[in-house]
């Protein structure tokens, strides 16, 4: 009877010396895999992908424009919108000003169009005819490399 | 006697954490090799700049510019033949290298423009893919270019020059493609 309540005591202990070293792995490795992302995109990009690809190494010159249908509620898509920073231009003649004046805080800006691959030229073309006027003349056509000639 | 003996085994038995961190850096280590970081890439343009009306356009001698023209359809006129997106890649190198022996063809390198028209309703995709053909055409020239000067290709070119030495590859065969002004009635 006495040797049976003595087991049921002795509790193995899992060692826990190690916990920091796991947790500090999994932060590290989190630290460098999580992107930031410092605004919320309000219509759908699916980049088309492409062979000749340059990589933009410097990625504080860069300002993103997105273009695409909209996203509306329920999984559903709309009209083909333009937004920069956080907001869905209306306007398309409000590009120039917004980005005349990215351009005189950062002269070597280079803005990248996030357009999705089922868009038309057209919005393309009135946002590139908008850049001209703003002066931002470095672009660069946000695509991903191409899988399936891998 | 049976029963302390048990009881002293027990007590001993502890998983040796000792070699836990080196298991703890190898699995970090490997998640550092193997992830990749979300890399900004794509194609590269310069905009013109914006139109002077009092100021004329430099002439470009016809023989000397490449125009390529996609419709709403996504059917592509390549130099006024109906043509494929495939046919781009070499119909641009052969225009490019031409230095002036066939007369279709650019009288040089430093001439040759190469100019892309679309539609308003032409698919986005399709004049990337447009694009793409062209600058593959540029880059294979130019990874030919660096080879004959005894590189491996035209990044390691790149690799050795030094801070503002003058790429001569690019100077000699500057990409130029030029993006036709949209048609003003049609906006």
């Amino acid at each position: 009877m006495g040797h049976f309540t003595k087991k049921s005591k002795a509790k193995p202990e899992i060692s826990t010396a190690s916990l920091p070293d796991i947790i500090f792995m999994l932060l590290i490795f989190f630290m460098v895999t999580t992107v930031l992302r410092e605004q919320e995109v309000q219509v759908r990009t699916i980049l088309p992908s492409a062979e000749a690809l340059t990589k933009i190494e410097q990625k504080r010159y860069v300002s993103y424009i997105w273009a695409g249908p909209e996203r509306l509620p329920g999984n559903r898509f709309g009209d083909t919108k333009v937004q920069i920073d956080d907001a869905v231009i209306e306007d398309m003649t409000n590009i120039r000003s917004i980005m005349y004046r990215k351009l005189t805080q950062e002269p070597r800006l280079i803005v990248s169009l996030r357009v999705d691959e089922e868009s038309e030229m057209g919005v393309v073309t009135d946002v590139q005819q908008e850049l001209r006027k703003g002066g931002t003349l470095r672009i660069n056509y946000s695509s991903k490399r191409d899988i399936s000639n891998l | 006697m049976g029963v302390l003996a048990k009881k002293k085994q027990r007590r001993e038995a502890e998983i040796p954490t000792s070699s836990m961190a080196d298991i703890a850096f190898l699995l970090l280590i490997f998640f550092l090799v193997t992830t990749t970081i979300d890399v900004d890439t794509g194609i590269g343009m310069t905009l013109p700049p914006e139109l002077d009306l009092e100021v004329e356009p430099p002439p470009v001698r016809e023989r000397n510019m490449l125009s390529i023209l996609i419709n709403a359809q996504g059917q592509v006129l390549l130099e006024d033949l109906p043509s494929s997106v495939a046919q781009i890649r070499g119909e641009v190198r052969t225009h490019v290298t031409n230095q002036g022996q066939d007369p279709r063809y650019s009288t040089s390198p430093g001439q040759a423009v190469v100019s892309i028209k679309t539609d308003r309703q032409t698919p986005y995709s399709l004049y990337i893919a447009t694009m793409d053909e062209v600058w593959m055409a540029y880059f294979e020239i130019w990874d030919t270019e660096a080879r004959s000067l005894g590189f491996i290709d035209y990044q390691d070119y790149r690799g050795s020059l030094d801070e503002g030495e003058e790429n001569l590859i690019r100077d000699e065969w500057p990409a130029q493609i030029s993006l036709a002004e949209p048609d003003p009635g049609d906006a």
